[in-house]
């Protein structure tokens, strides 16, 4: 349903690699390698494999196994740093389409609203608060609202959207983004953020990962992970003890790749990849978030509130049904509503000429005549018509038509004019000459696939509840046409807010998107509070993303980003824990058949040898994190469900197919290793 | 498997499923201060005990609170418990004469029992007096048990309280226990001990005079009384030396059966007991299917094993089949009156739940059926574990589980309702970590030190096996032993000793605090999106995880230990 | 933490009391009034004298007498000093011990198979019961040495052979010390 403007960049892209395989290279700084305690104790583990190998006592002895071994461990450091540098790659590009639209631009700094004289400034030294005055040509300096004046602004630069938008100073259509251009007309702009705070700024952080900030949940799965390091770390030190009880010590080296196999290299190594890409995913979606704890939230979402208008219905009524008054014909009708909207230049009138001209096959254009005098609405008259050869029609709100007609219509007509408004339409009456010709329907019309949405939300469990500014009855028709959960009518923003503070009591998340200064409060009081980027300032303030094409469906999507973040780490933490099972097979029979030559029975994949067991393992262990870089940048894929129909499919895939996966290529490798080894 | 064994499994699943639903209901109540049937009973006792000891019935107490009220009443007991035991020969009721223990035997022994592990490092019945045995470890089996049912409750409250801390009175809950729960069942199964033949004397012994003329001297004692709540309380230390497996302890088939049904008693019924607390006895399903599926496995692979006997004694020519005359299977340790199905069955229950007695001894298992009680041990004894301390061990894993698999469906973790973030998990590694430190650790460190491996009457993987189960058994506060250690050294008294404090309070400490922080959360509704913590499907993760983490920390030594035992012997046969 | 300690101490003594004295005098007293016998140790008193429990084995010797299971518990059968021996199945000692027992049955004359609880050692090393194919396996030689019918022997065995408790728990097993007493008695009359 979204339009994804930004390219996403394959990881094919030679020029990204190559300065990934550097940057693999740059990483090995102990400094920075230790922001991830997994692959640090694997470095660790390097250097002193490395030593032992080269230095070490009888270092001369099995000397080949020792080394290869040792090469493997690096390499294993190496391509965690390469899918982190590959993410890393991926975000920077990003950040840097993003960072065009903040190209050093020279503000007009005014000290008041009516002052005429500007100073250049840079636009870096801008502060909050301070005005500027932009002109036609001019690029805006940075976020912030319109607070006097109104002016065509050209926003394609961050939402690809090429038509020009309004803004103005008062209304909801205020804010302004850095980086855009103002096509026409001009305003005064007072600044909203400090030099490195803008949305762009933060967002940038976000997806260029070197300061990246860790999420909650990537933080608690980080414990996890060490945890569970620490817990292996102790089984292999301890190992040597028992081995020594057991008669014979067992090469420091062995034990060493039996640690690096245990421990979860393979999430280890790509959780920072999977972070980083999951919020690469929201910008390609041209949604930004202003910190990657709102992604993670958003897939927790509980509740989504939506608006009705723009995102359940399209944002205009259309004609959907001509009901005649009694006596007159159908086409009478359609005929008389289509001649009184030829001028009516709103999607209602139009939709009222498409209709009558479906219908009956009029052709509106060749009715158009050059005696016709249009009547435009007016919030007194609340009708429109035409005059032309001595015929008035004039078509309107029930109540002025019929005070206009001078009667309080024929119960029929009546009749058709509550039945309208009960099913959540609104009604027109057409009259001729102060005759009643008939209703027409106005309808809400809801958008195609919405309800379809909504079932897949509530397998999702996840409640939708639609906003309105309509009465209850409206509302109510509206709401089961579209199949939400549930709704608010007459929703004032102090209802909103009340709403999403009701929600929250019962613990759930809440999720709504708004636009205007008087949604901030509930945007800043909702779990994930997406502002359009239309809206104001306040409200981009308040919310903590902003979707760049101010498209309300878009939390949906944003809620499955957020989910697909979560299932990528929990999906490679299983598949990465459920790999150790091969390798005790392998390594296992490997270290101790020295000691007991019966533990040969434990060798269940028939490796060749106690060496060539050892490197097959760390060779997969190695491997399989650079093949998973991949899934890890992808992101699992998510198919809305519930969560146990979920579950079952990502359990069958990484659990089981992580126990299995690597018994098959443990193996395989073992037959290359020994033929090599052979020769 | 005899026709007879089959009704004696059938007849034993039978009762624990009938009475775990009333009795599970009964602690529901008890800890949520309701009125029970015994209420115009015990309310003024419990009400005197309050007064007597300044007790705020209604105070509330926070984790740390609560923590502080636990570790301090444990320590309190534990020196209570050192003193009479170090100096008995200056108390009364000591008949024998025995002498005060050596400090570091009185610090194993006060440890072990405060701790509700049990471990007996001495022979009861030459070492102790029956005051010591009464007003020492008797006491220190109804408050370590009730200890840890008291911080399992705490921890039930987390989950249903929303965003407050307080998780009860850590004194109200264990004088509830005692008075409401403990108490009345140990007056019941002692009395029936005694019908059974279970003495109950102040003589220490009688002699008499064999039919051949000989002399034998018979310890006796006060022993039905520390039976019934050893038995109860999972406490397993016994009266004598030979524990369950000592006729006087344990004479019938029938008072066999019994304990049996008692050994798991509170702990399956306690499971029960959190799902009416948290109102959804589903989840408590989940929790007691996994339990009993690894049970099942871990009874058949045991049971197999023994009853298949000794491969060296078959090509002896010893008669090792089972039938109505010959008891048959590896008999070697265990009793005529119980055979193999009794024995193997209490091996496994007594393993699972922390309980620690024992009805047979684990050293002369084959290497495959000893292995099925010290895995059970080295899964830190969740398996319906000890009273309490089994359902927050197991809560632990849950959590884990909650944790990597939650994290698939695509939501924050969540448990009950309770959203389960870095401070929990952080938590439960730190108790998943401290018990490979202190059974590898300490296991290790008394394999390599010359003066620990003298303490082994084995060598080679069996000897390994020996003194891992007795870390193992140590640290998950079990108590049971491969005999063949002679614990009663200053370093294993000192170094085990300290392995069941950090066994015990290494989980305490943070379970108690993730309860906590939980109880501070809000609380979630299900929805779709929820990862459902009941049915099939999170019974198979769970059993899966604790399988694997058990699994996958212990098999290297393992594979050194009982397997490399099975190896070797499976070899010489085919040879 | 005063009130702690406080309150741990005071409990602790209330405990003490009711679970540490009360409550194993509770006991006593019922066992004392409704089951004498067993709370003294299932005593079996001949001619005013103690010459066992019922419950706890004793070492036989002779030839005469129905013998006991191998026992570990001191230097056999010490019902102060109970026990396992503890033996890994694999262990030498264990092999030895048992080949030196199956060695002295075979001395008897017995040429069948050997019942396992015959050459090993109970948990307690006070099992006071063998199996009924141990019982058969020793009566011819008991029956040689008494001069006594081998059939009277097995009446005697079938006798005293106690059924599973409620015909379900445990195991069918017989009383070694039980038999002999019988044994004596038959010889007596």
């Amino acid at each position: 349903m979204s339009k994804k403007n930004k390219q996403s960049l394959t990881l094919a892209d030679p020029a990204l690699l190559k300065e990934a395989i550097a940057n693999s290279f740059v990483k090995l700084n102990p400094t920075e390698l230790i922001r991830n305690p997994v692959m640090f104790t694997v470095g660790v583990v390097s250097v002193l494999s490395t030593y032992l190998t080269v230095w070490g006592n009888g270092a001369g002895e099995h000397f080949a196994v020792n080394l290869q071994i040792t090469i493997w461990l690096w390499f294993t450091v190496l391509f965690g740093n390469f899918a982190e540098a590959v993410a890393e790659g991926r975000g920077k590009a990003q950040a840097d389409s993003l960072r065009k639209t903040k190209t050093e631009t020279m503000a007009k700094k005014v000290t008041s609203l009516e002052d005429v004289n500007f100073e250049l400034v840079p636009a870096t030294e801008l502060r909050r608060g301070d005005l500027v005055m932009v002109q036609p040509g001019d690029v805006i300096p940075g976020d912030g609202d319109v607070v006097k004046g109104i002016a065509t602004v050209d926003e394609s630069s961050i939402t690809g959207e090429s038509a020009p938008v309004i803004r103005e100073s008062g209304g909801d259509r205020s804010a302004v983004t850095g980086g855009t251009r103002i096509v026409s007309d001009g305003a005064v702009v007072q600044i909203g953020v400090n030099p490195g705070e803008s949305f762009l700024d933060r967002m940038i952080g976000l997806v260029e990962g070197a300061k990246r900030q860790k999420t909650p949940n990537e933080i608690a799965l980080n414990v996890l992970l060490v945890g569970l390091t620490l817990i292996f770390l102790i089984v292999c030190t301890t190992l040597q003890g028992f081995a020594a009880y057991s008669g014979k010590m067992v090469p420091v080296i062995y034990l060493v790749a039996l640690l690096i196999t245990l421990i979860p290299t393979t999430i280890g190594g790509l959780l920072s990849a999977i972070g980083i890409a999951g919020m690469d995913r929201l910008v390609t979606f041209n949604v930004i978030a202003k910190s990657g704890r709102a992604v993670e939230a958003a897939g927790d979402i509980d509740v989504l509130l939506l608006d009705k208008t723009g995102t359940i219905t399209f944002g205009n009524r259309m004609a959907s049904e001509f009901i005649p008054a009694p006596g007159i014909e159908e086409s009478y009708l359609a005929e008389a509503a289509m001649l009184s909207s030829l001028a009516d230049e709103t999607p209602e009138g139009k939709s009222i000429v498409r209709l009558a001209e479906d219908r009956f096959g009029f052709k509106a254009a060749e009715r158009r005549k050059d005696g016709m005098t249009f009547i435009p609405f007016t919030a007194s008259t609340r009708m429109s018509g035409v005059d032309y050869d001595a015929i008035s029609i004039r078509k309107g709100a029930p109540d002025s038509i019929l005070y206009l007609c001078g009667t309080s219509g024929s119960t029929q007509v009546i009749k058709a004019i509550e039945t309208v408004a009960k099913t959540g339409g609104t009604p027109l009456l057409v009259a001729r000459d102060k005759q009643v010709l008939g209703v027409v329907h106005l309808k809400d019309i809801v958008k195609p696939g919405i309800h379809e949405r909504f079932m897949q939300l509530r397998r999702m469990g996840i409640r939708t509840v639609m906003i309105t500014g309509d009465n209850p009855m409206t509302a109510a028709a509206i709401a089961a046409e579209s199949g939400v959960d549930d709704f608010l009518a007459e929703a004032t923003p102090e209802k909103k807010l009340e709403l999403i503070r009701r929600y929250q009591a019962e613990g759930r998340l809440v999720s709504m998107c708004g636009d205007g200064s008087n949604d901030a409060p509930a945007l800043a009081q909702s779990d994930v509070g997406v502002a359009m980027n239309t809206g104001t300032m306040a409200a981009r303030e308040a919310g903590n993303m902003i979707d760049l094409d101010s498209d309300p469906t878009k939390l949906i999507e944003i809620v499955m980003i957020g989910k697909q973040l979560l299932m990528s780490r929990g999906a490679l933490t299983t598949f990465s824990i459920a790999n150790d099972v091969a390798k005790y097979f392998a390594i296992i029979p490997a270290l101790f058949t020295g000691i007991f030559p019966s533990m040969q029975r434990l060798n269940l994949m028939h490796l060749g040898s106690p060496e060539s067991a050892i490197l097959s393992a760390i060779i997969f262990n190695a491997l399989i994190l650079i093949a998973l870089v991949p899934l890890a940048l992808a992101g699992v894929k998510y198919r809305p469900g519930s969560a146990s129909s979920v579950l079952q499919r990502n359990l069958l895939v990484y659990g089981v197919g992580g126990v299995v996966t690597p018994f098959v290529c443990i193996k395989l490798i073992d037959m290359l290793v020994s033929s090599f080894m052979g020769v | 498997m005899s026709e007879f064994d089959i009704y004696q499994l059938l007849l034993f699943v039978f009762i624990l499923a009938v009475v775990m639903i009333p009795l599970g209901y009964y602690m529901a109540r008890i800890f949520q201060g309701e009125r029970v049937w015994l209420s115009p009973l015990v309310r003024p006792a419990e009400r005197a005990f309050y007064a007597l000891s300044g007790i705020k019935a209604d105070g509330q107490m926070n984790w740390r609170g609560y923590l502080l009220a636990a570790v301090v009443f444990n320590l309190v007991g534990m020196l209570f418990l050192m003193l009479i035991l170090m100096f008995q020969d200056l108390l009364p009721l000591n008949p024998q004469h025995f002498a005060g223990t050596p400090w570091h035997l009185a610090f194993n022994v006060a440890v072990s029992f405060m701790t509700n592990t049990n471990w007996q490092s001495y022979a009861g019945e030459s070492t102790l007096s029956p005051l010591s045995q009464m007003v020492g470890l008797t006491v220190q089996n109804f408050m370590s048990s009730a200890t840890g049912l008291a911080v399992a409750v705490a921890v039930i409250r987390s989950f249903t309280q929303r965003e407050n801390p307080n998780l009860g009175n850590f004194y109200v809950d264990v004088t509830r226990v005692t008075l409401y729960v403990k108490l009345p069942l140990a007056i019941i199964f002692a009395v029936f001990l005694l019908w059974q033949g279970v003495p109950q004397t102040f003589n220490t012994s009688v002699t008499a005079t064999t039919l051949e003329g000989a002399q034998q001297t018979i310890a006796v004692g006060p022993v039905a009384s520390q039976i019934a709540i050893k038995m109860l309380g999972s406490n397993g230390g016994g009266y004598f030396n030979a524990n369950g497996a000592h006729p006087f302890e344990n004479p019938t088939g029938l008072s066999d059966f019994v304990q049996l049904v008692s050994i798991l008693l509170l702990p399956i019924s306690f499971v029960v007991t959190f799902g009416f607390m948290i109102r959804d006895k589903r989840q408590a399903w989940a929790l007691l299917v996994s339990m009993t599926l690894m049970f099942v496995i871990g009874f058949v692979i045991c049971y197999v094993a023994e009853a298949n006997g000794s491969h060296v004694l078959d090509a002896l020519g010893v008669d090792q089949h089972i039938s109505n005359a010959n008891i048959g299977g590896n008999l070697e340790g265990k009793e005529v009156r119980f055979g193999i199905m009794n024995s193997t069955l209490w091996a496994t229950a007594t393993s699972a739940t922390s309980n620690g007695s024992v009805n047979s001894m684990f050293d002369s298992y084959t290497a495959l059926g000893g292995l099925v009680p010290l895995f059970n041990l080295l899964l830190g004894e969740v398996i319906y574990g000890g009273v309490g301390c089994g359902l927050y061990g197991i809560i632990i894993y849950a959590l884990i589980t909650v944790f990597i698999a939650g994290l698939m469906v695509g939501r924050t973790p969540e448990y009950l309702g309770k959203k389960i973030e870095a401070k929990e998990v952080k938590w439960a590694i730190v108790a998943q970590l401290l018990y490979p430190v202190t059974v590898l650790g300490g296991g290790m460190l008394a394999l390599i030190l010359p003066d620990s491996v003298s303490s082994l009457s084995a060598s080679g993987p069996h000897g390994l096996t020996q003194m891992l189960y007795a870390y193992a058994s140590a640290a998950a506060n079990n108590g049971s032993a491969f005999g063949g250690l002679s614990a009663n050294t200053l370093y294993q008294n000192v170094a085990l000793g300290i392995v069941m404090l950090v066994g015990r309070f290494g989980v305490i400490v943070p379970i108690l605090a993730i309860a906590g922080s939980l109880a501070s959360k809000k609380i979630i509704p299900v929805s779709n999106g929820t990862f459902p913590t009941h049915g099939g499907m999170f019974v198979v993760l769970l059993t899966a995880v604790i399988l694997m983490f058990g699994g996958l920390t212990y098999f290297p030594v393992i594979a050194l230990g009982p397997i490399a035992e099975h190896l070797s012997q499976l070899s010489q046969s085919v040879m | 933490m005063r009130g702690q300690l406080r309150a741990s101490l005071a409990l602790l003594v209330l405990m003490t009391v009711l679970t540490g004295i009360l409550y194993p005098l509770a006991i006593w007293g019922i066992g004392q009034s409704f089951f004498p016998y067993q709370a003294e140790g299932s005593l079996i008193v001949a001619n005013g004298k103690v010459i066992g429990s019922d419950l706890i084995g004793q070492n036989f010797a002779g030839d005469t007498y129905f013998h006991s299971r191998p026992s570990a518990a001191g230097n056999g059968y010490d019902a102060t000093q109970s026990g396992g021996s503890n033996l890994a199945t694999g262990s030498d000692d264990l092999i030895k011990q048992v080949k030196e027992r199956i060695q002295a049955i075979r001395a008897t004359g017995f040429t069948g198979g050997i019942p396992v609880d015959a050459v090993t050692g109970s948990g307690s090393g006070l099992d006071p019961d063998i199996s009924v194919a141990n019982a058969r396996l020793q009566a011819q030689h008991v029956a040689q040495s008494r001069h006594m019918d081998v059939g009277v022997i097995n009446n005697l065995i079938a006798e005293n052979t106690r059924e599973r408790d409620w015909h379900v728990f445990g195991e069918t097993r017989i009383n070694v010390l039980q038999l002999n007493r019988a044994l004596d008695n038959l010889a007596n009359h």
